[in-house]
């Protein structure tokens, strides 16, 4: 009989959690109704391609080219002209006010450029202090312009590719020159979710048997330290398994989220990540006395882990000591991990070290929880 | 029968902070016997035997249980020793069977389905099999954890005041099957505050504030103590109490019935302070048995408590 580990006595835990699992209606319903709920709320709350944003034109002559300009330009979807600015100093302050997202000026001479073919330009201001709120907006702008207005003027087909590209369209990113890479929300989101519901709920998974008052009865019997986390752990990764095909299903149907990497190295990531969040969750359970103390524990973690970890803010733009408070949080390597999989099509090579990174989480998190186990109740 | 010793502990201290709850406490019992373990709230009981179970390691002392040496081999220990707590330590949020199959496959007892079948059945409890056990009230509940705690047939079983809050009825019941297991050779240690469960017991311990003050069977216990005790029968009996009470040799007065039993460690003094009363008419003194509750009311008054 093997003293340390048996798969028996691991079984007979790992039915006990699922039992209970199943048994605690709320809890169960939170593990899958959250992220789910999140996903949602926050998929569309934090939009990365908003439409219809409010914008101011200015114009000084009323010809059909410049009817034309804003009827195109409206058409996209993204521009909702509510002002027409008598001035350019008007516009300005529309916008210092933050009443409009973008200012078009349309310039006095545009139908003459036009009519003699000679570089006709707009210009377009767009409020960046928040680049994703304009980014969309801007980069459609060249195409649906031109065509606007090779239209206008009755080009033929073979013609207006000739002339494609005479109009300018100058774009001033105002507030926020340089933007910040967008499409990060969703794949974030996805390591965020994991990272609250499965650090919290494995969190107290050592607490409550403590508050219980069963603990004392488990300790009582021979089960070892390593088959007592593992049936604490194992049945937590299964949960993070379904939450993670229900995040990026939803990230697919709901968001269309582009996805040009491997799947399975994502996955892989994946089970490596949620490996470590279960295992640090089971830490947390071996360190607080009660569940509060583990709530807390876990709320301790899971701030700087949304805020250091490029999550909200880019990593890069944080100062030195931040970055490498960032390097020690999970997320931070999880996120890396999903973006370059799901948005840049990274392979295994250039994620290697980010893996590698986590799966040191997991071991020294489960090195630590077997140190901090306390056998007795001394 | 195996006549070594279930249990031999010499001089096992446990400290919390600066409280000393288990103070040099050694203990010895036979293969086969029945042992009580005695004392008032908070005197080390609960503590003791969870050092006896490997539940606490001990500051100080050693000792073996089972033939297994109580520091190193605690895992030998548990797989050998079933414990019961104080407080109902199993799983309320799953099914009495569900809670029976954990434990079965806890200890590796094959086929799980087997054992817990005929635990159900010696229960009584195969009809509520799927009954939550938090559901259960206080008397099946301890039914249930003494079932959970027999099923893979220890060697030992450590009973933490297991029939505290449980009816009469069932507190016989439940002893009858003590007795039972016993006959078949299992070694009991179990701690009570109920003086007639002391009495069925072979051998009865008595700790206080720590300390081991007396060790034997429940007649030695009272005789070892050295008390004497009259009963006074009559009338006006509140008054008689009232003029006893602070005469010398005079420790206990206890109304028993219609009945008023004094007891004194001092026969002679106790003796001489009764003379008086016994002349008067209408009442009469003779000597009377000491119990097993005045010999522990004795120890609790004559211990100091150290938990203050």
């Amino acid at each position: 009989m093997n003293a340390v580990f048996s798969f028996g006595r691991l079984g007979a835990l790992l039915i006990k959690e699922f039992i209970q699992m199943r048994r605690d209606r709320i809890t169960f319903a939170m593990m899958l109704g959250v992220p789910l709920v999140q996903l949602v709320l926050f998929g569309y709350a934090i939009n990365n391609d908003p439409k219809a944003l409010p914008a101011a034109l200015v114009v000084t002559s009323q010809d059909q080219y410049t009817r034309a300009m804003v009827s195109a330009l409206e058409t996209t979807g993204y521009y909702r002209f509510v002002r027409v600015a008598a001035s350019e100093a008007e516009a300005e302050s529309l916008m210092a006010r933050g009443e409009v997202s973008f200012v078009v000026t349309i310039p006095s001479d545009f139908r003459r450029r036009v009519d003699r073919g000679d570089n006709p330009r707009i210009l377009i201001e767009a409020d960046a202090t928040d680049p994703s709120a304009a980014g969309n907006a801007i980069a459609t702008l060249g195409t649906v312009a031109s065509q606007a207005l090779l239209r206008e003027q009755g080009m033929e087909a073979v013609a207006a590719e000739n002339a494609a590209g005479q109009l300018q369209v100058v774009v001033h990113r105002r507030y926020n020159p340089e933007g910040i890479s967008q499409y990060n929300i969703v794949p974030g989101l996805l390591g965020v979710i994991l990272q609250m519901t499965l650090v919290m709920m494995t969190s107290i998974a050592l607490t409550r048997e403590t508050e219980r008052g069963t603990m004392e009865n488990l300790l009582a019997m021979p089960a070892s330290p390593t088959e007592i986390m593992l049936g604490k752990v194992l049945p937590y990764l299964v949960v993070g398994g379904v939450q993670v095909a229900v995040v990026l299903a939803a990230a697919r149907l709901l968001f269309s989220v582009p996805f040009v990497g491997s799947l399975w190295l994502l996955v892989g990531a994946i089970f490596v990540f949620v490996m470590a969040l279960v295992l640090l969750g089971y830490t947390i359970s071996t360190v607080a006395r009660t569940q509060m103390q583990a709530l807390q524990l876990t709320f301790f973690f899971f701030l700087p882990s949304i805020l250091l970890s490029g999550f909200m803010f880019p990593y890069r733009g944080m100062p030195g000591w931040a970055q490498a408070l960032g390097e020690i949080l999970p997320l931070t390597h999880f996120l890396r991990v999903t973006r370059a999989v799901m948005l840049k099509g990274a392979d295994f090579a250039e994620i290697a070290a980010e893996i590698a990174a986590l799966s040191v989480f997991a071991v020294v998190f489960a090195g630590l929880a077997l140190m901090r186990f306390r056998r007795t109740l001394d | 029968m195996n006549t070594s010793p279930a249990i031999s502990v010499r001089n096992l201290v446990k400290r919390f902070g600066t409280k000393t709850v288990v103070d040099h406490v050694s203990m010895d019992v036979a293969t086969g016997e029945i042992v009580g373990f005695l004392g008032p709230n908070g005197s080390g009981k609960t503590t003791t035997i969870r050092i006896i179970c490997g539940l606490l390691t001990p500051d100080e002392g050693e000792g073996s249980v089972l033939g297994h040496d109580l520091r190193t081999e605690a895992l030998r220990i548990k797989r050998e020793v079933g414990y019961m707590t104080q407080r109902f330590s199993f799983y309320e949020d799953l099914t009495i069977a569900e809670n029976l199959e954990f434990v079965a496959r806890l200890y590796r007892l094959k086929p799980v389905e087997e054992h817990v079948g005929r635990t159900l059945e010696e229960l009584g409890l195969t009809s509520r099999r799927d009954q939550l056990a938090g559901t259960l009230s206080g008397g099946w509940k301890q039914r249930l954890a003494l079932a959970a705690c027999i099923m893979h047939k220890p060697k030992l079983l450590l009973l933490d005041e297991p029939t505290a809050g449980v009816d009469p009825k069932a507190r016989r019941e439940f002893w009858d099957e003590i007795h039972r297991l016993a006959r078949d050779g299992l070694t009991v240690l179990v701690s009570t505050h109920y003086m007639d469960e002391a009495e069925r017991c072979h051998r009865i311990s008595y700790i206080s504030y720590g300390r081991m003050l007396a060790s034997g069977a429940v007649d030695e216990v009272v005789a070892n103590a050295g008390l004497t005790t009259f009963v006074v029968e009559g009338e006006h009996l509140n008054e008689v109490a009232a003029e006893l009470e602070g005469r010398p040799g005079v420790e206990q007065i206890a109304p028993f019935g219609a009945t008023l039993h004094v007891v004194g460690s001092d026969a002679k003094l106790l003796k001489k302070s009764l003379a008086d009363i016994a002349r008067r008419d209408g009442v009469t003194v003779r000597p009377g048995e000491t119990s097993l509750e005045d010999v522990f009311i004795q120890f609790m008054a004559g211990s100091k408590d150290n938990m203050q």
